[in-house]
């Protein structure tokens, strides 16, 4: 224990017992969800343990909405993403761990103002250019701002300025060009971090809302969140318990991912997060 | 910066040196750049140039059919001045960011150190506390959403057991925004625990133990000792949480469309009706200015104020 010193018999149980109310307020959201979810309507807000389990809700959720055309849709936006995402800051992480160019230390300047500003409040300028380019409703509209992403060519970097130039030296006498080494040295060796990266940008991405909200308006398009939020909101008149079965199926995939590679998950958003 | 080079270090001497020198300098310009262009150009497209397209677009009109934007100088500014909503969205945004920002730090920190110690069902409570931070803000509008329904929403249930009426929180001016701050601090605090569980778990244990022979209280060792260990932490996490305040509105979408009278509008919201509702693009162009120099005054603070004070590394 090194957060607090050394409590008292009684002041460690009162401390145990603060510690679960809390936990229990936090899963409390989701453990009514799941319970709507799976009760029919009826039993939405009356908490019998003999109340009946019943997939019906999810049928009724899949089969109301365009859910699988949205599953589609956000597994098209996430994976484009990452794919563009991981090209484009590997190379620019490059240029900047292993090249002294001209203006390096300036476009890095510029390169770290993302972090700050990013796409997501620059909502009605990126729209303006999307129109311009005849790109409303199309995923790549959706995706473009965010695949030359700072966050990814910053975490690189670091990653590659650890790399001993030994290597490098090794690469090059056995004639490898400038790609060749970043393929062949680099990117091996900077691996932990390309799988922290990417399941930071999924889960970022799988979650995002306002921009594919914006410059989406068909069901062609509309990744889950987007889907989801309308489906919701069109119908008023549809049960809670509806509602929630759709929600968890549009949070399921994530969610069942992070339970079963929780350590990876944290462990990722860790690495990220310190800089 | 400490930036090594690779490719101009690797000079060797000899009677061509500086011609090769210069040619490696001029391989490595080219390179740089080169490796760099694919990025900096999208950079450019959706990040700079939208920046810089925001600040002349406020200067204009916004077309309208046949008429064209025209340059109306200080005009949108003005207009802002004297918009009641804008000033309510903001008054909004900065009580929103005041009450989420110190709420999900302290929170982060007594869950971290709860799970930092050998108590009971440790893996389940770091479970419950970081799961929110996986699930979409809009997943987590519709939960809470159904929380806060007057008479059968959980919360009002609850009420019911200890006979209050039903009250009808997001309908309500009075209760409508600080039931936005649960949601999101609900959703921001596991998150912010992994980093100073992180930053715990670099403390050594001998401190703990020292305390304990000095027979040092368990505030006193925290409010001594480990808050500022904690420090470099809490400035990375604070910067995190200032931005998310002002970049995060799905929840406002989804829960309250900024009411009731625009008493949960938001900045970026506020942003979003005019420019998505109302098709008002010059207006929307000054509103976004605001929240910009928000982000600027953040960023000049973290590098000018907080990169020499802390050292990372």
């Amino acid at each position: 224990m090194t957060g607090l010193g050394r409590p008292s018999p009684l002041g460690a149980a009162l401390n145990t017992l603060a510690a679960w109310l809390l936990g229990i307020l936090w899963v409390l959201p989701l453990v009514y969800a799941v319970w709507t979810a799976f009760h029919p309507a009826e039993f939405s807000t009356r908490f019998v343990p003999t109340a009946p389990l019943t997939l019906q809700n999810f049928e009724a959720a899949w089969a109301a909405a365009p859910f699988p055309r949205y599953f589609l849709n956000s597994f098209l936006l996430v994976t484009g993403i990452l794919a563009g995402q991981l090209v484009l800051c590997t190379l620019a992480a490059y240029a900047f761990a292993r090249f002294k160019f001209r203006g390096s230390a300036i476009a890095f300047a510029l390169v770290l103002l993302q972090l700050m500003i990013m796409p997501d409040v620059l909502i009605v300028e990126n729209y303006r250019t999307m129109h311009a380019l005849n790109l409303v409703d199309t995923v790549t509209a959706m995706a473009l701002p965010y695949v030359a992403s700072a966050f990814g060519i910053f975490l690189l970097r670091q990653a590659f300025k650890s790399v001993p130039k030994e290597l490098e030296e090794a690469a090059r006498i056995e004639g490898c060009g400038t790609l060749g080494i970043l393929w062949r040295v680099y990117v091996p060796l900077a691996r932990p971090v390309y799988v922290a990266y990417a399941l930071v940008s999924i889960s970022y991405h799988w979650n995002n809302f306002l921009w594919p909200l914006i410059v989406t308006n068909s069901v062609d398009t509309r990744p889950l969140t987007v889907g989801l939020a309308v489906f919701a909101s069109t119908d008023q008149g549809i049960d809670w318990s509806i509602i929630t079965a759709a929600t968890l199926l549009a949070a399921g995939p994530l969610l069942v991912a992070f339970l079963i590679f929780q350590r990876q998950f944290v462990q990722s958003f860790l690495r990220a997060g310190i800089r | 910066m400490h930036r090594t080079s690779g490719v101009d270090a690797r000079v060797k001497p000899g009677h061509d040196g500086w011609g090769r020198s210069l040619v490696n300098q001029f391989r490595a310009n080219i390179h740089g750049w080169l490796l760099l262009l694919p990025a900096a150009v999208l950079l450019a497209a959706f990040t700079h140039y939208p920046a810089v397209a925001t600040l002349w677009h406020s200067f204009f009109s916004t077309p309208k059919g046949n008429r064209p934007a025209r340059f109306i100088g200080l005009d949108q500014y003005q207009t802002m001045l004297e918009d009641p909503i804008f000033w309510i969205a903001l008054k909004n945004n900065l009580v929103f960011a005041a009450a989420t920002i110190p709420l999900s730090i302290v929170l982060a920190i007594l869950m971290a150190l709860w799970v930092n110690e050998k108590i009971v069902g440790r893996g389940l409570l770091r479970l419950a506390f970081f799961t929110p931070t996986m699930l979409p803000m809009i997943a987590v509008a519709n939960i809470w959403l159904f929380f806060y329904t007057p008479d059968y929403g959980l919360l009002d249930q609850i009420r019911g057991l200890f006979g209050l009426p039903a009250w009808n929180w997001l309908g309500s001016r009075d209760t409508a925004l600080w039931c936005l701050i649960a949601v999101t601090v609900w959703k921001e605090a596991g998150f912010f625990m992994i980093f100073y569980l992180a930053a715990l778990q670099q403390i050594s244990p001998d401190l703990a133990e020292a305390a304990a022979i000095e027979g040092t209280g368990r505030w006193t060792f925290f409010r001594r000792v480990t808050f500022p260990l904690l420090m470099p932490t809490t400035l990375f996490v604070l910067i995190n949480a200032v931005i998310n305040a002002f970049r995060l509105v799905d929840h406002v979408v989804v829960m309250t469309r900024g009411g009731p009278d625009n008493a949960t509008s938001l900045l970026l919201f506020y942003i979003y009706e005019i420019g998505f509702k109302f098709w008002d693009l010059g207006y929307a162009a000054a509103v976004t200015m605001v929240l910009l120099a928000v982000l600027a005054i953040v960023a000049c603070f973290q590098f000018f104020y907080l990169d020499r004070r802390i050292h990372y590394q």
